[in-house]
């Protein structure tokens, strides 16, 4: 069973955003990180770049595959975690720890669109 | 009917009809057009002995003209030792592309590995691939790399004096790829990089050029990378790698990608290929390395040992996002570059390229003083020069007496172009096989001709 947490909202490609202020923390989720396995390598964004909802963002690698970050709402780089060069085992460990990016000046309007917990939960079920 | 290569019997190929539903093999093939089908059985002929076929190519074989070759233009003929025949035609070698069960076969690994540990040594970049099919395929390859390391770059800038055989794959990928191929035009010889800074912006991913480039002339990248640099562009450089042991490294001209064709490096001429592509880059391209990559490693009791690793831009793993086609390397012949250098060593490489470089002065200093022949521009080359004909008459008949004497006297640039402005080109290669009494007998005829 995939863990899922109460506080954040969730698109259906498996990718989880946190809110905190004016920012928007994004993640994969625990189904993602379950499903790529080993995860050997996250490329991270250009920092100042406007990406639109659902534009490919960035590329996690893992020993099985080389999956695609679609972004989940429209906004602006201003952060990606660097943590995750040296260290992309993080994400196996705990993904909603450990963010890809942050965004600011995003889409609320994007934001209230996705699904929560609940919603995401449901979503899971029915793959 | 049984065949030696086809192991299923008509019994067997009626049970397998019968599990999938079908009467016939034909039938598997009613979704296609009548159009597509063939109506008849396919006109080849009946098939020959090995003997006969043996015959049939030998006599071909035995018309094949014999003669000193001053040809270069891509394919050049240099001294390969001894021991690259012997040691890349074993058994446990002879594999044309990277095995599958790659693992299985360390010694083929470990040939790789060291491979690329010399790509990167020759081209001073942190990271090479197992090699690619050839150096027009690592041009377009490098032009994918860049195209995909650039949010919404569209365009590769590319040098005119580019080999005319690459320029063709870059443009037939731009083609594909609905990418574009903007040339940057040359002067006096060598490309022109006088306008570059207005040519960089957000669409343009980078620049491609060649040295020694087609006319085999030098060319001098001095600030080019810092350049490009600040436009976020990369900047990557194909040469020729035996030129690397006398000549500026794509490192030092500060490129981050060194593309090229080992030919020069232990393949023949074999009538231009099959050759072998090579790509270095910096490390911070290292996971857009197109191709895949040998790695050391220990196994379960500490042993070294070897393995495939970092595929993953290939398109059996990222499909259809794939920035790359290529899935496999160029094996064999990596190999026997490989053995090649093993056998040069670096004092070698310098050597031969050095032997290159004097023999080729040598002979277009002389050719020079004749009436009728000039040497265009006055640029630095190494083994390859270009010489211009005052009228196309003389041209023919000075390679024709030259062949009558046995010598290929050079490759008419044309030939590859088909461009009129370079109808009176001739591009000559003296490599350090030339013997000083070749360099005589070539000169001597021209003497003859262009009195």
């Amino acid at each position: 069973m995939s863990k899922i947490v109460e506080r954040l909202r969730y698109s259906k490609d498996h990718e989880w955003v946190r809110l905190e202020g004016e920012k928007a923390y994004v993640g994969i989720t625990d189904h993602a990180q379950h499903e790529l396995g080993e995860i050997v390598f996250v490329e991270l964004p250009p920092l100042g770049e406007r990406y639109g909802k659902g534009e490919e963002i960035s590329t996690v690698e893992s020993v099985k595959a080389a999956s695609a970050i679609l972004n989940p709402v429209e906004g602006v780089v201003c952060e990606a975690n660097e943590e995750l060069d040296g260290s992309p085992e993080l994400i196996n460990e705990d993904c909603y720890q450990h963010h890809l990016y942050v965004l600011h000046s995003f889409s609320k309007e994007d934001y209230d669109a996705l699904l929560d917990a609940k919603g995401y939960e449901a979503y899971l079920a029915s793959l | 009917m049984v065949y030696p290569y086809i192991p299923h019997t008509d019994e067997d190929r009626k049970h397998m009809l019968k599990a999938i539903g079908v009467d016939s093999l034909d039938q598997l093939f009613d979704g296609l057009g009548e159009d597509l089908l063939l109506a008849d059985s396919v006109p080849i002929s009946h098939g020959r002995t090995e003997d006969e076929v043996q015959r049939m190519i030998d006599s071909i074989a035995q018309r094949n003209v014999r003669g000193i070759p001053f040809l270069g233009c891509g394919c050049y003929d240099h001294i390969i030792p001894a021991t690259v025949k012997a040691l890349s035609s074993l058994p446990s070698f002879v594999t044309a592309y990277t095995p599958y069960q790659a693992e299985m076969s360390q010694g083929l690994l470990q040939a790789i590995y060291e491979f690329q540990s010399m790509v990167c040594e020759i081209t001073g970049l942190d990271v090479a691939n197992a090699s690619l099919y050839d150096g027009a395929n690592a041009a377009s390859e490098a032009a994918s790399l860049m195209i995909g390391a650039k949010r919404k770059a569209t365009t590769v800038l590319v040098s005119e004096t580019l080999h005319p055989f690459t320029l063709q794959v870059l443009k037939t990928w731009a083609k594909g790829t609905e990418h574009t191929i903007k040339l940057i035009a040359e002067k006096d010889g060598v490309v022109d990089l006088s306008g570059l800074a207005s040519l960089l912006d957000d669409l343009c991913a980078g620049l491609i050029v060649q040295s020694p480039n087609r006319y085999g002339l030098l060319e001098d990248y001095t600030d080019v990378a810092s350049l490009l640099h600040e436009k976020g562009c990369l900047f990557a450089i194909s040469n020729d790698p035996l030129s690397l042991a006398i000549q500026k490294s794509p490192a030092e001209w500060g490129a981050d990608i060194g593309i090229g064709d080992t030919q020069s490096l232990g393949l023949s001429l074999a009538f231009g290929g099959p050759s072998c592509g090579y790509m270095a880059v910096k490390e911070a391209l290292l996971r857009r390395i197109p191709g895949r990559i040998v790695g050391a490693t220990v196994d379960g009791q500490g042993r070294r040992g070897y393995t495939l690793t970092l595929q993953a831009r290939e398109q059996h793993i990222k499909r259809e996002r794939a920035t790359s086609n290529v899935c496999s390397n160029q094996a064999l012949a990596a190999l026997m570059t490989t053995i090649h250098l093993s056998s040069l060593g670096w004092g070698g490489m310098v050597e031969a390229a050095n032997q290159s470089y004097a023999k080729a002065h040598y002979l277009a200093y002389h050719l020079a003083q004749l009436p009728g022949i000039t040497l265009i521009w006055d640029k630095p080359f190494w083994c390859e020069f270009p010489l211009v004909f005052s009228d196309a008459k003389r041209m023919r008949k000075f390679l024709q007496e030259l062949r009558n004497e046995g010598i290929f006297a050079g490759v008419r640039l044309s030939a590859l172009t088909r461009q009129v402005r370079d109808e009176l080109v001739l591009l000559v290669a003296v490599t350090e096989k030339r013997s000083r009494e070749e360099l005589e007998m070539y000169l001597a005829a021209a003497r003859r001709v262009m009195k």
